[in-house]
Order: structure tokens, then sequence, then C-alpha cells
């Protein structure tokens, strides 16, 4: 495989690269030479200037071709990989269906005082967040969703008489460290009352959690800012059933 | 010019459009109202027979009353919780409300009813039931509070005729929506105004996340938001100003939409009405089976909010457009028009005329699928024919836009072309980042610019434009208004609440004991009393002297 690759126009090795942006200036000389400026510095050398229009008042809108002269280093590409696969609702649906042969039942909640359940919303809600669909929206899942300032024995009642495979828990607030309390009070109440293979999955979600505190808070996953619903079923599925033994293992070590 | 004058123009407009294009059977049409209103019937006896919290707590503002306690809580919530705790919701609040300010020497203003909100919150005022000649003094000055407010409505309806007859409509059709959504009003007004004079002739703000389970409305002007701006009076204010200062910039009237829906859209219409909101997206059951609020609590809070955009003159844009981005756009087609179909019953009903109703759908089927276009062509000229009054709000694709922005832009124009072939009312323009980021400048610019080149290239297409005699178009046509026949004959027989309990609409189960806001509803008793709906009931007596 090659090591080094650049962009392809039309020739091998030309390098050749579109962008476009804004500029908050008015259309003249002077601003066709800036985007200019800014392609070169982007490494876009030779640079054509296609197009450029002025919008509103005082900014335009330009569109450059060109050359850019970095050489992209294969041996060099470092990803972090995700550990479950990103399915489609289609697919944890068909999933859900073959392997549980039931629905997966999910009960979410803001415990405490939080009263933010824009994150639980955007996760549970069909409605959801960023043109997907919330976990409602999944026909193979159950979902209750408990809304705001749920007290934790509430909570672990409600897991029990659903049945919940997986409970997800919405923490905005950060005062005091208000979430973390919380959160273990929450995976320490779900221990006491239910033996560990009956224990539901418990999920944390929140912009100020930490991912890797998984262990320290007592939970199965922490998800951070950004989550989008489909990310969250898909981890469903691969903790519940594509990865099942392991995370039973898992629990009686 | 009236609004009744941009009515009949309207109407002259789309009517040499003709509307035998798709050649529908007029006696099936006619059976599809029919089924829709008998559908809808036991469902308004629902709602004649209820209140809820925030109905009382609309009238409350409909009398002046504003502004919020330390915490932030609104004044009219502590009153109304006052009184619930006191006597129950059963009568309304306004009997013993008003009962209470004779009783303890208040005047019947806005500053005693807050006075009187104050003093219950803090519990040194017990509310009970009037009777006999208290009852009918505090029924009488709830009416001259409430009539107050629906005065200051009128004026306002007014203000919008004479500033429409002033600076113009939009001078084309459909008119152009865009939507604004920074979380800070002060970002939002300048990006409005930008809009504007880059051609929207609708401004949207869209609202924080998460608003419309707040039961409450929020006070002042917020800055913070969560992918967009809280509904507040004071936003709505700043906002519409800001609107009619771009509308003597522009010679058009820029017209200003917000969102009443959530457990508080009795208040939320009211406050627009107050603030001359133009616009405001309201669903008879989007609440129900996107937000899973309790469908009575839902019915009784549309059916209020729905006499107040009546009474204001504002146009109202349903959210049928929702259902296709959770079902698929080709079998739920017939979904789309039973609520469509649901919806109108309800408006007329409230008190809507038909230029006040934007009933929505969307351009949402799989471009991949063959003959996309075609279907869509044929639902969009189906809603056309069926509603052939109404100015119909036709939503652009958001379910298969990928971050593909390039195949994007083009279908946002398929969807434009769609729009202008069918002759759309309001058109909300599709961004080619939509599902990306929140639009850019040069976004909004594009797509504006995508709507232009559709309009000017080929607006009048639609006199062209005839589907053969029995053909495609005709055909899906006629197939997806047979489908929505069927299914509301199982909705009749079935009744609308166990059909929504039943998942009927998108594929939500949602039973009507169940589901957010429901200890805010309460069963009218013997001698409920509302003012507000006592005046918007009457008959307005010369809507044209306004």
């Amino acid at each position: 495989m090659k090591s080094v690759v650049r962009p392809y126009g039309d020739t091998t090795g030309d390098g050749m690269t579109q962008v476009s942006f804004t500029l908050p200036l008015p259309h003249d000389k002077k601003a066709e030479g800036a985007a200019l400026q800014l392609a070169a510095k982007m490494g876009l050398e030779p640079a054509m200037l296609v197009h450029a229009k002025q919008m509103g008042d005082g900014f335009t809108f330009f569109v450059v071709y060109g050359s850019v002269r970095h050489l992209v280093e294969l041996d060099k590409v470092q990803v972090v990989e995700r550990d479950f696969p990103l399915l489609s609702a289609k697919e944890v649906n068909t999933l859900v269906k073959q392997k549980m042969r039931r629905k997966l039942s999910v009960v979410g909640a803001c415990i405490g005082t939080d009263a933010h359940t824009v994150g639980i919303d955007a996760i549970l809600n069909v409605k959801g967040i960023a043109g997907e669909k919330g976990l409602e929206y999944y026909r193979e899942l159950k979902v209750v969703n408990m809304g705001a300032q749920v007290t934790v024995p509430e909570l672990v009642a409600a897991a029990k008489a659903e049945k919940a495979d997986a409970v997800l828990v919405s923490q905005v607030v950060t005062q005091r460290d208000a979430h973390l309390h919380n959160t273990r009070e929450m995976s320490a109440a779900f221990r006491e009352a239910l033996p560990a293979d009956r224990r539901p999955l418990l999920i944390v979600g929140g912009p100020r959690f930490d991912e890797l505190m998984t262990g320290e808070l007592g939970v199965d996953r922490i998800f951070g800012r950004g989550t989008t619903p489909r990310e969250v079923a898909s981890y469903l599925v691969h903790a519940l059933i594509t990865n099942k033994a392991e995370r039973k293992k898992a629990m009686a070590a | 010019m009236s609004c009744r004058y941009v009515y009949v123009r309207f109407c002259v407009e789309i009517a040499f459009m003709s509307s035998s294009k798709l050649g529908l059977d007029p006696a099936l049409v006619h059976r599809a109202r029919a089924l829709a209103a008998r559908a809808g019937r036991p469902v308004v006896d629902l709602a004649r027979s209820h209140t809820t919290v925030s109905v009382e707590r609309a009238v409350l503002r409909l009398s002046g009353m504003i502004g919020a306690d330390p915490d932030g809580i609104p004044w009219v919530n502590r009153l109304v919780d006052a009184v619930r705790e006191d006597v129950g919701l059963g009568h309304g609040v306004a009997l013993p409300v008003f009962h209470s300010l004779a009783q303890h020497g208040l005047e019947y203003s806005a500053a005693d009813l807050t006075l009187l909100a104050q003093k219950a919150a803090s519990g040194s005022v017990r509310f009970e039931l009037p009777t006999g000649r208290a009852a009918t003094a505090a029924k009488r000055a709830a009416k001259r509070m409430a009539a107050a407010g629906i005065r200051q409505i009128d004026r306002n309806r007014a203000e919008r005729d004479r500033m429409v007859k002033r600076y113009g409509d939009p001078k084309q059709r459909p008119w152009i929506y865009l939507i604004v959504a920074t979380g800070d009003i002060f970002e939002d007004i300048p990006q409005a105004q930008a809009a504007a004079r880059a051609g929207a002739d609708v401004i949207a703000v869209i609202r924080s996340t998460g608003q419309s389970l707040l039961d409450y409305v929020p006070e002042g002007a917020t800055r913070e938001g969560f992918a967009g701006t809280y509904a507040t009076q004071e936003n709505f204010r700043l906002m519409r100003a800001a609107l009619d200062e771009s509308s003597r910039e522009l010679g058009r009237y820029v017209r200003l939409t917000n969102y009443a829906s959530g457990l508080c859209m009795p208040e939320i219409a009211t406050l627009a009405g107050l603030q001359r909101l133009d616009m405001m997206l309201n669903d008879s059951m989007y609440g129900i089976l996107f937000r899973d609020i309790n469908p009575i609590r839902t019915f009784v809070d549309q059916r209020f909010s729905r006499q107040i955009h009546a009474r204001a003159g504002i146009i109202i844009n349903t959210g049928e457009d929702n259902y296709l981005t959770t079902a698929d756009a080709v079998e739920a087609a017939h979904t789309v028009t039973v609520s469509q179909l649901l919806n109108e019953y309800f408006a007329h009903e409230a008190g809507l005329a038909d230029w006040q109703l934007g009933l929505g759908h969307a351009f949402e089927i799989n471009p991949d699928l063959p003959e996309s276009f075609r279907l869509e062509l044929a639902h969009a000229l189906l809603a056309r024919e069926l509603f052939p009054d109404a100015p119909l709000k036709w939503m652009p694709p958001t379910k298969h836009m990928t971050g593909d922005v390039f195949r994007g832009n083009l279908l946002d124009g398929f969807f434009n072309l769609v729009g202008a072939l069918t002759g759309q009312g309001i058109l909300l323009v599709g961004m080619m980042t939509e599902a990306v980021v929140t639009p850019w400048l040069s976004d909004r610019d594009i797509a504006l610019q995508n709507v232009r080149y559709v309009l000017g290239a080929a607006g009048n297409l639609h006199e062209d434009f005839v589907p053969a005699p029995d053909g495609f178009i005709q055909r899906r046509a006629h197939q997806v208004l047979d489908e929505a026949i069927s299914l509301l004959e199982r909705i009749e027989n079935d009744t609308l609440l166990n059909a929504i309990a039943d998942g009927t609409f998108g594929i939500m189960k949602r039973p009507a004991d169940r589901g957010k806001g429901l200890d805010g509803v309460a069963r009218h008793d013997d001698g409920y009393y509302n003012p507000a709906t006592d005046i918007l009931e009457t008959p307005a007596k010369h809507e044209e002297d306004l």
C-alpha cells in the first residue's frame, strides 16, 4: 500500500481541492485578495478564486479551487474506534426481535433535584435530536421516561416493575458534584436491590461526565455531550445481545 | 388591506389553478370531511367539558397578569396553584380569584391580581367559591378584565391589517419562511433582520429544546437556550418590534412565527395575540404523539389556543410533516391527509377561517425510490385540491438529507419545484446543511438563491402543469385519498382517543390516561366559568370594523 497520498482532481498527484468559506468583508478586489491569501495559508497554491458573491452588507462568500502542497502520510493516521458498531434503527429492531424475542425494556429518568430533562428527552422522545429519532421510535424497545426529579427508590421500583434491561439516567446539574453523588447513590441502590445477574444495564449521560469514570461510579457506561439516540441504541444491543457473554463474565468477576 | 381581502386575492390566485387537476370525486371528498367531523366530535365534547391549569393561567394573562416570583415561577402559576389547592379547578379560577380580590379590599387590576398571588403564595389567603350576588360580581369583574386582554388582541389584529395595507404582502406565493435559532434573543434579532433583507417573508424563532415540557412560560428577555430561544412575552415583543423596523425598511410586512405547542399552549397563544405574532405552529396531536403529553390535556389546550388564534387573526401551521419523519413517506402518506382533515375540523370548530389554516405536509420520500418526484407531486397536489382555500405549509426534506450538501441542494431544488407547481402557500426554506450544522450565513444565502431561481424560472409553471387523466399522479392521489377514508372509518369506529392509544399515528401508543400534564386537567363542575371562553364564543360583531 502506498504510504503517501495527495488529493485527486483529475490526475494522480495533482492535489486538487475545493473549499468554500465566507469572510466578513464587502465584495471588492481587496476581499478577493484576502480570500486568496487565506487559501495560500491553508496550503492551496496555486489557488483559483472561481466564485465570489456578496451577502448582505458586509459578508462575501468564496469558492476556491487549488492544489494543496500537503501530503497525507498514511502510516501516521490515527483513529479511535468505537468499541461497538453503530447500527441503524432497523438493525437494532431486527437484532432485538431475533435474539431477545421480546421487547427490550428501557427506563429513563433525571434523578435528584435535576429538572433538566433536555438530555433524557433528546435520547428517549420520538422527537429525538439532530434529525435522529429517540429510542421511543424503535419498535422493539419499550421505553418508560419518568421525567425529572425522580428519586432513586422510585427509579429502582420502576425498573423492577418494567423488568428493565437498561436504566438511563441523565444528569445536567453539576453543582457540588451533584451528578457524581446522584450516580453513585443510584448504582449502589441497584446493587443492593437486585442480584448481579438481574441488575439492569446502568447508563448515565450528561455534558460534564468523564467517560472513563464508569468503574468509579459503578455504572456500565457513561455518555458525554453530543451523544445521539442511535449510539445509545447501538450500545444497548452491543451490551445486552451481541456481547452478552462478555458482560456476564465481567459481572461474575 | 384586510386579512379577508388577502384571502380573497389568494383564492383568486389559486382559482385559476382550478381544482380539477386530479379529478377528485366531490362525493368522496365530502365523505372524508364528514368522517373527520364525526371522529373529531367526541374530542371536542371532551375539550368543552374540561379545563387545564394552562387554560386558567391564560385567563389570568388576558387579565393583564405578568411577572414572576424570585425563583422565576410566574405569578399566574402561583395563583392558579393556590386556587387549585383550596377549591380545585373544576369551577375555573376566575370566580374564586375575583371574589377574593373583593373580599380583601383589592382592586380589579392586574397589579392587585399579582398582589393576591403574592399573598396566596405566602399562605395568607384562602380561596372559596362565591355564591349569589358575590358570584355575580366576581363574574362581571372577571369578564371585564379578560375583555381588556381580548381588546388588546383585537387592536393588534387591526394594527397588522393596517401595516399589511401600508407595507404590502410578499409579491410572490409561496411566502418564504426562514428559521433563526441562536438561543439568544439579542443574536436572533440581527439574524432575523438579515434574513428578512435576504428575502424571508416569515421568520420563525425556534424554541429551546425542552420548553414544550415546561409547565410554565419563562419570563423576560432570554439569552440562553438549548438549540433555540425561549418563547417569552418579552422575547415576542422584542422580535416583533425588530421586524416592524424591517417591514418599514423593506416595504413588505415581515411576519413572525413561534410555537404554541407543549404544556403551555393556551398561554403561548395568548402571548402571541398580545404581542402581534402572525403565525403559530399549532398542531392538534403533535404534543401527544411526539412529546408524550396527555391526550386530554392536549385537546383541551388546543381548543382554547385555537380560539385565541382565530380571534387574533393568526395563521396556524400544523405539524403533519412530523409523521413522515418517523414513518415511511409513501406508506404513511394517507395519515398526513387524515391528520389534515382532523386539524381542519378542529380548527373550524374553534373559529379559524380557511385562510388561517397552514396545514402541513412535507417532501420526505426517499429520493432513491423510483418515481419519488412524481409521488411527491401527487401528494402535494392532493393536499392543494382537498384544501383549496388554505395556505398550505410545505416542509423541506430532512430525513434523507445527509452530509452530502451537493445532493442536498439538488433535493431542495426539486422540493421548491413541487412547491411552485402545486401552489403551496408557505414554503419553509430547506438547507443543504440540514443535519450537518445550524445554517451558516452562506447556507441560508445558497438556499434562498435556490428558491429564487425555481420561483423565477418556474413560478407559473402550474398554469401548464396538468397531470394526465388517469395517469400516474392522478391514480396515486386517488389511492391516498381512498386509504385516508378507510383509516378515518376505522378511527371513527374505534374513537379517536382509542386510535391514538393504539398507535395509529406515527407509531406511538398514547393512552388517554397516561402522558405528561394529566394532573393539570380538571373536569368542569356545574357552574364552571371562564370569562375568556365566554367572550371568544360570542361571535365577533363586525370583524371588518376592528
